[in-house]
């Protein structure tokens, strides 16, 4: 069976692509399925960062479509797992050097040797963002709960609709229960509303996807954190399982004053 | 709430309910794709029309979008004067 070719992508950026996109690579892979990602932020390359893969880069996404490599060279495996592999950007081009041709081309070649090809787009609505499009089956919109993320969100999900792809979900990133809480902050039924496509995935913030990205270990390798849950959940519902979404708890003010009590009563 | 919770409940609203209203607000300018122009015209017209036929007080008239469940909208808020009758 071919591999579903998906688009992880925006509009805004610094909303969480790229770890998203790392960590649904690595979720779908411990899942037993044959993943590539790519990464099609050319001249700002950072999929192999977030991943730890950057000493490993020989040839690029830039190196195959010109013909200075087969694919198979360029293509990064991940030790840590059974069939991740990782398609790397350049670093001193830019998005011209990639047509929508070559991507359409590229993502063709993909189809017969994995499940999923996932695409790291970068920002934006011009060249780079629809050279991560065009070769794509299914797209992930990526926003976090505040005005600008979701309001580029929207325009995203306008230009693909327009494109032609009906299969567009939405991750909400950067949930923090604490301020939704408290009414600072918009929670993903307010989201959800505007947006008006299907929720696939809610990833709260959490302080361990900084460690993760500092360490180059995507954090679903780890597991232990609720974020790594939350990829996980993602990868479950995108190979069609029905996974109920967490219920994230807020720690209450007076919850963490219980906890010191505990604290100080187990030390005395 | 109890107690604590009560000693710390914020004194003003909460900011959450804001962004829901502007962020609405914001997607119906951003997808009706109406310009400023466009707009200014329309509004120029629905004024120059409807005062062949009733004495309205331009510029307190207001043309805007607006959401709304199923459709935008756009609202023509004009308020009226007297009424004149056309052949006069």
């Amino acid at each position: 069976m071919p591999a579903r070719v998906i688009t992880i992508t925006s509009g805004k950026g610094g909303v969480g692509k790229t770890i998203a996109t790392a960590n649904l690579g690595v979720s779908l892979a411990m899942l037993g399925q044959r993943v590539v990602v790519i990464d099609a932020d050319i001249g700002l390359r950072n999929l192999d960062v977030v991943m730890g893969l950057e000493h490993r880069i020989v040839y690029d996404i830039v190196d195959v479509v010109e013909g200075r490599c087969r694919l198979r060279q360029a293509l990064i495996k991940d030790k840590r797992l059974p069939d991740l592999y990782l398609l790397p950007a350049a670093q001193t081009k830019d998005k011209t050097a990639v047509s929508l041709e070559d991507m359409v081309r590229l993502c063709d070649q993909m189809r017969d040797d994995f499940d999923f090809v996932l695409i790291d787009s970068p920002a934006g609505i011009e060249r780079g963002f629809r050279n991560a499009i065009v070769g794509a089956d299914e797209a992930l919109i990526i926003t976090t709960p505040d005005i600008p993320a979701v309001r580029d969100a929207d325009r995203i999900i306008g230009l693909i609709e327009s494109e032609g792809k009906r299969l567009v979900r939405l991750i909400i990133n950067r949930i923090n229960p604490r301020i939704v809480k408290r009414g600072d902050m918009l929670d993903i039924k307010d989201v959800v509303e505007v947006l008006a496509i299907e929720l696939i995935g809610i990833i709260p913030e959490d302080e361990a996807i900084i460690i993760s990205t500092n360490k180059g270990i995507p954090i679903a390798l780890e597991g232990r954190s609720q974020a790594s849950l939350a990829f996980h959940n993602i990868a479950h519902r995108l190979l069609g399982e029905d996974v109920p979404f967490m219920a994230l708890q807020a720690r209450g003010f007076t919850e963490r004053l219980g906890r010191f009590a505990g604290f100080l009563r187990r030390a005395g | 709430m109890n107690v604590l919770q009560r000693l710390f409940r914020r004194r003003s609203p909460p900011s959450r309910e804001i962004a829901k209203e502007r962020l609405k607000l914001i997607l119906v300018y951003d997808r009706v794709k109406i310009s400023p122009d466009l707009l200014q015209t329309l509004k120029d017209e629905i004024i120059s029309v409807i005062s062949e036929y009733i004495e309205i007080d331009r510029e307190a008239t207001e043309v805007t979008l607006q959401p709304g469940k199923k459709y935008s909208r756009l609202v023509a808020n004009i308020p009226i004067i007297g009424t004149r009758r056309r052949d006069e």
